[in-house]
């Protein structure tokens, strides 16, 4: 095994430590190291291979889940620079953002009491670009000017973005079952 | 996970759901969101002339526990006065409503947004009074 539990993610999976990362090698990368480490393979090592192994294969898939996605990518990312993105502390959010989830929730809410789905799609449509828009930001503050504070505060409305998007998605196939 | 009956109380009749005129100068409004769980909180205090609060309105989206803490800050802010509201702590909201670790940044929420709420007012005056 070349890998080693004190690499980190990004190492791991031999990727540049950086938010836009090219999916189709970390998914290849991903397999490979799923293959190379897997505990079957160390059937007949020693114990502390065997522990090894899976201590491995444990960190390569929480590893892949964290880059898989782009919110928790760039939270890792901020992270390995020493930043908490204090998304349980910091309720401080800019006003007109929240301002747009206060009406996203009350759109939300009204398209549901008229099982309104083509309004839900509409509006889960609209924060898939804002999400979009946030993440090209992510992409500049992290990887262009290594603003980590400022991108601190993306990941934070991604966050939120990310729940909303959920609760939407939840609700649509909720009325589609019905 | 259960919620404690104060909360369900809170959360089946929320008090003091609503809005007030935000362009009040009386009125001062406080918006707070917490993004692990996507949590929404609008909290607005009106004032009297005595600067004692007079009347309290919140909206919430978000969890049963953080619609209960917003809904029992609108019943403890009345009466107080903007300093007196200012203190007013998360460790209380969460006692009171007897509110599990997992539930306690809804409080935390909602004592952000007391604090909001006032800067907000405190501001306003500051400003009139410049004027």
């Amino acid at each position: 095994m070349t890998q080693s539990i004190t690499q980190n993610h990004f190492e791991l999976f031999g990727l540049p430590a950086q938010f836009s990362i090219d999916l189709d090698k970390l998914n290849q990368q991903y397999r490979k190291v799923q293959s190379e480490v897997h505990p079957d393979r160390f059937a007949a090592a020693s114990g502390a291979e065997r522990l090894k192994s899976m201590q491995l294969a444990t960190q390569a898939n929480e590893a892949y889940q964290t880059l898989k996605h782009p919110t928790s990518r760039a939270r890792y990312l901020l992270q390995l620079h020493g930043i908490d993105t204090q998304e349980d502390t910091n309720t401080a959010m800019p006003g007109d953002f929240l301002m747009l989830q206060m009406e996203w929730r009350e759109a939300m809410e009204e398209a549901t009491d008229a099982r309104d789905i083509d309004a839900l799609e509409r509006l889960l449509a609209e924060m898939r670009k804002t999400g979009r828009q946030f993440q090209q930001d992510l992409q500049q503050q992290l990887d262009e000017n290594r603003a980590f504070e400022e991108a601190s505060g993306t990941v934070r409305k991604l966050s939120f973005i990310d729940k909303v998007q959920a609760d939407v998605e939840q609700t649509i196939s909720k009325l589609e079952d019905a | 996970m259960a919620y404690s009956d104060k909360v369900l109380d809170h959360y089946e009749n929320p008090r003091n759901v609503g809005t007030l005129d935000k362009n009040d100068p009386h009125v001062g409004t406080g918006m707070v969101g917490a993004p692990a769980c996507g949590d929404v909180m609008k909290l607005q205090i009106k004032v009297n002339d005595s600067g004692i609060i007079e009347d309290a309105k919140f909206k919430t989206y978000g969890c049963g526990s953080a619609i209960a803490s917003s809904s029992l800050v609108t019943e403890w802010l009345k009466g107080k006065s903007l300093d007196e509201a200012a203190q007013i702590k998360n460790s209380a909201i969460a006692e009171e409503l007897a509110l599990p670790p997992v539930k306690i940044h809804c409080s935390v929420l909602a004592e952000d947004a007391i604090k909001a709420a006032v800067a907000d007012l405190k501001a306003k005056q500051t400003d009139k009074e410049v004027a």
